[in-house]
């Protein structure tokens, strides 16, 4: 089922938490909605939910206005960051829930009930653990058991609220892995709220950056991190250095070498003069030992950290900002880098995000 | 012998000592004293004191009237609880504060203004004579009066659980198509079980024992609205010492056994209800 | 949590419908103004029932001055020597391990499940008169049942729980890291206490005092026992209402009773006032050494 919102709005007393957000989401699509506590993510999937009301605004699925359609008749599955799995009951009865709640015309037979949740246990993976209560399961198995419960009741849409949140970094990366398979065979259309771009990254079809209740940018992990419509997108989507500089007559200096801009997010006009902010990858610098024509910047190299699949070398440049920088090995053994060693960066692509402060 | 928590700090012989020797003289010999006492007696005087028929009646009526102002404090004192949690209204802080009162008022206090609200010509006494409903110096006069002894019982202990609710599992069932009739009675109710019946041990188990509210209003007619504790007073007041203190054994023996239910209640219901660390 | 607070009434989900609402209001508000508020009321009314000098003159009697006097008297004793015994126990309990504790625990919570007559029947019956040890000092000249002494010993017995109780928790909320960290840099053991011990229990402390006070004062069962209700001598006032009721001087009974219901209403007050402030933040490590070294 499609979701689409309209201008959704929404304050809480002085604080505005979501400010003219529009958005359409296809059926079974897996989107996230990534930010930063306080960017209205959160909000913005509890809109969606019915748990909470927009100030001015609509949500349609399927193309049908759900303003008057309460919370429990909208068939949204929501998966929570504390899982909110009812203490007193065990799996079975947590799953089981929502097929007892059911009209008595709607509700099925006890033994289809049983049926249901135990094929749906299974389908997580804990069938074995039916007759246990949830203080007695894992982080992680409280979370596949509250998505089991989420599934029983067949809802057209699932909405997760940081549902990795409270979990180690190994069972979140099990998890994240086991939700992508998951959503691959069952499509429902899915939205998670998320403050970790890499989840982000990895999970979703599409993602929608989020910032003090608006849209940043919305597309597909490729497009938001390798083409970013702005600096907090940039910023926020892996790792990045930042470069102080200036503007001088249109033209941008880090130290006393001239930048030459190529890339297509300079925001910087060309008569104007005053400070500026430059954006590059660790990656997407090169340590080089002379200068040789094409733009390089002066630089001493400060540590090495050569443990992992790149070698992390930090320095600092002329002008005084600390730099990072990731090199292969092979590189890295050509270069033969010593702390204090004099050398030179030069960016691979002429991708520089200028933004004038 | 002691472990100590840490050899750092001081003053563990001092307060130990302190407070072992306060809690003897204060407590410990004086609770002896009964038992030794209790010893002192035959077995046919004791079982004539405990189980006379004038004892027998006070037990009824302690224990009747005792239940009936616990079980009203449970259902109506659960929707003070509710209404203080949940809700909005002019005058909340109000109520909040003199929820206590019963706690705070001196038993005298409230045992003389219950009996002249609900005496024949009280305020409230003289709109239920006509309809033949008699409240002071009656049994039910004995159950309204224990009613407002253990009100801030089942309140205090059902508020913090009620507050520390959190709304995400009403949520939950509501996401999972449960109404709100159904999301009380399956996912809030249970959880406030433990609660509820802790408040009610307590305001049972202290209504048992309360002496000042109802010395008044029940008139103390034997057989008819005399309480466990008035027949105990009763029987000081003649010297009749063995007698008292066989029925406070009984009482005692009583209250010992709701106290220890009541922690064993709040042992099993955070094992079964407490969250458990992450694995 | 949502990083939002929600501030809108409308919350769909975990609403009751407003009839629900309407009604369980109305009935809790009936519930208490039935239970507490008329009796409140009442008291006040039937105190002044005689007109305003019967009133002062109900209070400035000489028998009423008396079980003031002596009310004020046991309280004064009483409260100051279980606040003392509340701290002992609850530094021994918080700060240190030792076998018997639970039971420790339970032995201070004993009073509270004991009827208040039957407490009093306690101490008449190892003090009185016919009693081995209550012969024995009577024999020297010393009356404990009867007497004041008695009625302090039993306030005593049941109101000592009170401040132990509320200052347990909060010494082990606090937990031992300040008082640590004084004595490692050098304060003695009764620097530490009152310097940073006492300081960061003074609201807890202050509510114990509080709540004990009030029941100090407005003991009735137990001290009905001890007492032997000699008039202007060993009257507290709960006692002395009791026998002017039973005068049938309603009008002064409710009088005297209406100084106790000021100190009811003032001990909720300040038990709201206090609650708000009993368990402290943990300060820094700066104010710690300030606090030891000034």
């Amino acid at each position: 089922m499609s979701i689409e919102l309209r201008n959704i709005s929404k304050k809480f007393g002085d604080f505005v938490a979501v400010d003219n957000i529009s958005l359409h989401i296809e059926t079974g699509e897996l989107v996230a909605l990534l930010g930063l506590s306080g960017s209205g993510k959160t909000t913005l999937l509890r809109i969606i939910a019915g748990l909470e009301t927009p100030d001015t605004g609509e949500v349609l699925f399927h193309g049908e206005d759900a303003v008057d359609v309460s919370v429990r008749d909208r068939k949204v599955g929501f998966v929570f960051q504390h899982y909110a799995l009812f203490r007193h009951m065990t799996v079975f009865e947590n799953v089981a829930f929502g097929l007892r709640v059911l009209p008595r015309k709607a509700r099925p037979a006890e033994t289809e009930v049983a049926r249901r949740v135990h094929e749906l246990l299974k389908l997580v993976q804990l069938d074995f653990l039916a007759d246990r209560y949830p203080s007695q399961l894992s982080g992680g198995q409280r979370q596949r058991v509250a998505l089991a419960r989420t599934l029983a009741v067949e809802p057209k849409v699932l909405l997760l609220d940081e549902p990795f949140g409270a979990l180690d970094a190994k069972v979140r990366q099990e998890l994240r892995r086991w939700l992508r398979r998951l959503h691959d065979e069952i499509k429902i259309t899915s939205v998670f709220v998320t403050h970790d771009q890499e989840e982000a990254l990895e999970l979703a079809n599409r993602i929608v950056v989020m910032n003090n209740g608006h849209v940043e940018q919305i597309g597909s992990a490729e497009e938001v991190y390798h083409h970013p419509a702005n600096a907090f997108v940039y910023n926020f989507l892996g790792n990045v250095n930042l470069f102080h500089g200036r503007i001088e007559n249109g033209r941008v200096f880090l130290g006393d070498t001239a930048v030459e801009l190529e890339s297509t997010h300079a925001h910087a006009h060309p008569d104007e003069t005053g400070k500026a902010v430059l954006y590059v990858r660790p990656h997407l610098l090169e340590i080089v030992l002379q200068p040789n024509g094409k733009q390089t910047f002066p630089a001493t190299v400060k540590s090495i950290n050569p443990a992992g699949p790149q070698v992390k070398v930090e320095l600092v440049a002329e002008w005084g900002d600390m730099v990072q920088v990731e090199i292969s090995h092979d590189r890295y053994q050509a270069l033969h880098l010593e702390p204090g060693a004099n050398v030179f960066l030069r960016p691979k692509e002429q991708k520089l995000f200028v933004y004038q402060i | 012998m002691a472990t100590k928590r840490t050899n750092v700090l001081p003053g563990f012989n001092l307060t130990l000592g302190f407070t072992l020797a306060y809690l003897g003289i204060v407590v410990l010999i004086p609770l002896s004293t009964i038992f030794f006492k209790t010893f002192t007696l035959t077995w046919p005087q004791f079982w004539a004191a405990v189980a006379s028929p004038r004892t027998i009646a006070a037990y009824r009526l302690s224990f009747g009237a005792s239940l009936a102002g616990a079980l009203t404090n449970s259902v109506f004192g659960f929707i003070v609880a509710w209404t203080l949690v949940r809700y909005e209204f002019p005058g909340k802080t109000l109520v909040d504060v003199m929820v206590d009162l019963p706690f705070a008022l001196p038993t005298s206090v409230a045992g003389i203004t219950l009996t002249a609200i609900y005496a024949g010509n009280g305020w409230i006494g003289r709109y239920l004579a006509p309809l033949g409903i008699k409240v002071a110096y009656a049994p039910l006069g004995v159950a309204v009066a224990l009613t407002f002894v253990g009100l801030p019982f089942v309140v205090r202990t059902v508020q913090p659980v009620l507050e520390d609710l959190d709304k995400e599992y009403e949520e939950a069932a509501a996401t999972l198509g449960a109404t709100r009739m159904q999301t009380f009675m399956l996912v809030i109710a249970p959880a406030l079980i433990p609660a509820l019946l802790t408040g009610f041990a307590l305001a049972f188990a202290r209504a048992l024992g309360e002496y000042g509210s109802v010395v008044f209003i029940s008139g103390n007619m034997p057989m008819r609205t005399e309480l466990v504790p008035l027949l105990i007073m009763s029987k000081l007041e003649q010297f009749d010492y063995a007698g008292a203190t066989a029925i406070a054994v009984v009482m005692l023996v009583v209250s010992f056994l709701l106290l220890l239910g009541v922690n064993m209640l709040q042992r099993w219901s955070s094992r079964r209800l407490g969250e458990a660390q992450d694995a | 949590m949502p990083e939002s607070v929600d501030y809108s009434p409308k919350n769909p989900a975990t609403e009751d419908p407003p009839i629900v609402r309407r009604a369980l209001i109305s009935i809790a508000l009936a519930f208490m103004g039935l239970f507490v508020f008329i009796p409140v009321i009442a008291v006040f009314v039937q105190a002044f029932s005689s007109g305003v000098g019967a009133y002062f003159a109900a209070i400035v009697d000489p028998e009423a001055r008396a079980a003031i006097r002596l009310t004020l008297m046991t309280a004064a004793i009483a409260v100051p020597l279980n606040v003392g015994f509340g701290i002992a126990a609850s530094w021994a309990i918080a700060r240190f391990d030792f076998p018997g504790k639970q039971t420790l625990l339970t032995l201070i919570d004993i009073p509270f499940s004991v009827s208040p007559v039957i407490s009093g029947m306690l101490f008449v019956l190892l003090l009185g008169v016919r009693a081995p040890i209550g012969g024995f000092l009577a024999a020297h000249g010393v009356r404990i049942i009867f007497a004041e002494p008695g009625i302090v010993l039993a306030t005593i017995f049941v109101t000592f729980p009170l401040a132990a109780r509320e200052l347990i928790p909060i010494m082990q909320a606090v937990g031992s890291e300040e008082e640590e960290a004084a004595i490692v840099l050098g304060a003695g053991g009764w620097q530490m206490f009152f310097r940073v011990t006492l300081p960061n229990v003074k609201w807890g402390l202050l509510y114990g005092m509080v709540l004990c006070n009030a029941r100090a004062m407005g003991e009735f069962g137990a001290v009905s026992v001890v007492s032997g209700h000699i008039r202007g001598h060993t009257n507290t006032m709960p006692l002395y209402i009791e026998i002017l009721y039973n005068d049938y001087q309603f009008a002064a009974a409710f009088a005297v009773s209406s100084l106790l219901t000021l100190l009811a209403i003032a001990t909720l007050i300040a038990k709201r006032f206090l609650e708000r402030r009993v368990v402290p933040a943990k300060p820094e490590q700066d104010e710690i050494t300030a606090k030891v070294a000034a």
